[in-house]
């Protein structure tokens, strides 16, 4: 392969490539450094349009404003703790229903499947699920966002074709030497599985560390937001209704830079964890795509 | 109870997977009292599980009969008496749901056309890269953006596009006025598929990557041998290698065609752009949720979700008699 490689056609297009895939980081990262550079800046070079790449008057007061703003790391605690609880439920939940569709001998199976898979086909919808959430009283508490969210079947199909191409030997003995199924699940199952474990941990607590329409429908007090929400209603105030028809541009200028400086604090620990994580995600996604 | 109650005996039949999900296989079949008594604690595992997919997936795929019912706030969630389709007569009559189904499609077919090749296009470049650290590297970078909340991404979005950023620096330099990009309709579509590939493309090359391992050396020395240069290896070794992946994913994303990222609509849109912008699980949010229209809401939400079967149907039958490759 390597011989062939050189002929001059190959030289030049690996040259093309060479520019499209920097040009593919430049427009990558681009906005991350530009956030940056506003996030550290003088409100009147922002609005005058003189930041680009680099900071001008450089200043971390608006760090401090919004840092002391009590309101933001209760919500950022919100986020924390719903992230926390909900990836906990669901990976209980989703292990559990996952070993047990691994089961080929176990009867109704193939209905139990269906049930989850069903629902992938199909889906309520929002308005249904916004009434139930209502009727059944879950308003304004954690539990309207982790519990309509407890099982995704992309991660329970994942889970379930980890768990059917463990060896079945190693339970076998485990049954025979006494242990029963919870014991086998708990001893034998699990310490196996770390890996698809870390992964579907790390899908769990991404989407609900993200997440942010569930808790914009269902938590309407302030001190309950995620921080997505207070991100969010900084950055609405520039385009929804609430600003309407103010001249074209005025909140959105004044708001530049706490935008940035709010944009910076949500997404650092995201770019602070992801090097590290990346590799887990991607594995993930093989798995399921070898399955599904 | 004993051990070998829990793990079955060895005369377990692995029985064949069933398509059809109800016929009983050749082989014979264990009774319901035998199953129940040998692997109750496999059931009771099952239970919290169940419970969930009952209540908040099943409840609320048969509460959209309120879509065809009155419903009272406070009452039933299934509503409390039948109007038969006054609630589909409403919206087929209303001039704003065409115009946010239009919006839907628009939208829909331009994240299609620009955000699905795309992947396919960089995974190729990306697979031409030899030193394995730098396409590591590049792979890490450009999936970075699909781990951002979609509120970021917004953020990120209105910071590109205001009158004192980036986009409209360039514009200055050229000698252009500033464009409120997010104020004007006409650009809604351009930021929405932009921003979309921006967040989507780099993620979208992982599955392609991973079945362009799996195409065999031998395949590309054999087109060599019959005189196939680069382009031609690509046409006729690569591309068909990884055609099962294109049309499986193809099928999915015709299948959420209709359900366009109506949260980042959400977030950028407002009454200025609802034109271009407003699309239909917008709309019915606003109907459902802010104006509690809920039995209208709910019936297009039902009409919307009709769609998307018989679009994701449609798709996997025509890949399968067309291509051979299909989800089911």
């Amino acid at each position: 392969m390597v011989k062939l490689d050189d002929s001059p056609g190959y030289r030049v297009f690996r040259w093309i490539n060479a520019v499209i895939l920097t040009g593919v980081v430049v427009v990558t990262l681009y906005p991350f450094v530009n956030i940056i550079a506003r996030s550290f800046s003088e409100e009147r070079y922002i609005v005058t349009g003189q930041v680009n790449l680099i900071p001008r008057g450089f200043n971390l007061s608006t760090y401090e404003v919004l840092m002391s703003d009590p309101m933001f790391w209760t919500n950022y605690r919100n986020t924390v703790v719903y992230t926390v609880v909900a990836t906990a439920i669901a990976m209980v939940m989703t292990t559990c229903y996952a070993y047990v569709l691994s089961k080929r001998h176990l009867k109704g199976r193939t209905v139990l499947i269906w049930i989850a898979v069903f629902t992938m086909i199909f889906s309520g919808g929002l308005i249904p699920n916004y009434v139930l959430i209502n009727s059944l009283g879950l308003t304004n508490s954690i539990w309207a966002i982790v519990l309509p969210n407890a099982i995704s079947v992309f991660n329970l199909l994942v889970m379930k074709a980890f768990f059917e191409n463990l060896p079945t030997e190693l339970e076998e003995a485990a049954a025979i030497d006494g242990l029963g199924t919870y014991g086998i699940l708990w001893r034998i199952v699990l310490p196996l599985s770390k890996a698809v474990i870390a992964t579907m941990v790390l899908f769990y607590a991404v989407s609900f560390w993200n997440s942010w329409f569930t808790a914009f429908l269902y938590l309407h007090e302030q001190r309950l937001f995620p921080v997505t929400i207070y991100l969010r209603n900084l950055i609405a105030g520039a385009t929804t209704s609430d600003s309407y028809g103010l001249a074209a541009g005025d909140v959105t200028q004044a708001a530049s830079n706490i935008q940035s400086v709010a944009i910076m604090l949500t997404v650092l620990p995201i770019l602070a964890v992801y090097p590290f994580v990346q590799r887990y995600f991607v594995s993930g996604v093989m798995l399921g795509a070898v399955k599904g | 109870m004993s051990a070998t109650d829990t793990v079955p005996p060895d005369t377990r039949e692995p029985r064949r997977a069933r398509r059809d999900g109800g016929k009983p296989p050749a082989a014979p079949r264990t009774t319901w009292r035998r199953a129940l008594r040998r692997d109750w604690q496999l059931y009771t595992l099952a239970l919290l599980p169940l419970a969930f997919f009952l209540i908040f997936r099943y409840v609320p795929m048969i509460g959209n009969v309120i879509a065809f019912r009155k419903f009272e706030p406070g009452g039933s969630i299934f509503g409390e008496e039948w109007v038969g389709l006054r609630y589909v007569r409403m919206f087929l009559d209303d001039p704003t749901f065409w115009t946010v189904f239009t919006n839907t499609l628009v939208l829909g077919g331009l994240t299609l056309l620009f955000c699905f090749p795309l992947p396919i296009v960089l995974a190729l470049l990306l697979n031409e890269i030899r030193t394995r650290k730098l396409k590591r590297f590049l792979q890490s970078v450009s999936y970075l953006p699909h781990f951002l909340s979609i509120v970021i991404v917004a953020g990120i979005v209105m910071q590109m596009t205001a009158v004192d950023g980036p986009i409209n620096q360039l514009l200055k330099v050229v000698g252009e006025e500033p464009v409120p990009f997010l104020q004007k309709p006409e650009w809604f579509r351009t930021i929405y598929v932009t921003s979309e590939m921006w967040q989507t493309v780099g993620w979208g090359t992982i599955l392609y990557l991973a079945a362009l391992t799996t195409i065999d050396d031998q395949l590309y020395e054999a087109a060599r041998i019959d005189g196939a240069g680069r382009w031609r290896q690509i046409w006729h070794v690569t591309l068909p290698g990884i055609r099962p992946t294109i049309v499986t994913l193809m099928i999915l994303n015709i299948g959420t065609f209709m359900a366009v990222g109506f949260e980042k609509v959400l977030l950028l849109y407002n009454p200025l752009t609802y034109p271009t912008a407003d699309v239909i699980t917008t709309y019915l949010y606003r109907m459902g949720v802010e104006s509690s229209s809920l039995s209208y809401a709910a019936a297009i939400g039902l009409f919307e979700a009709l769609i998307g079967i018989v679009l994701i149907t449609s798709a996997n039958v025509i890949s399968r008699r067309t291509v051979g490759t299909s989800l089911w």
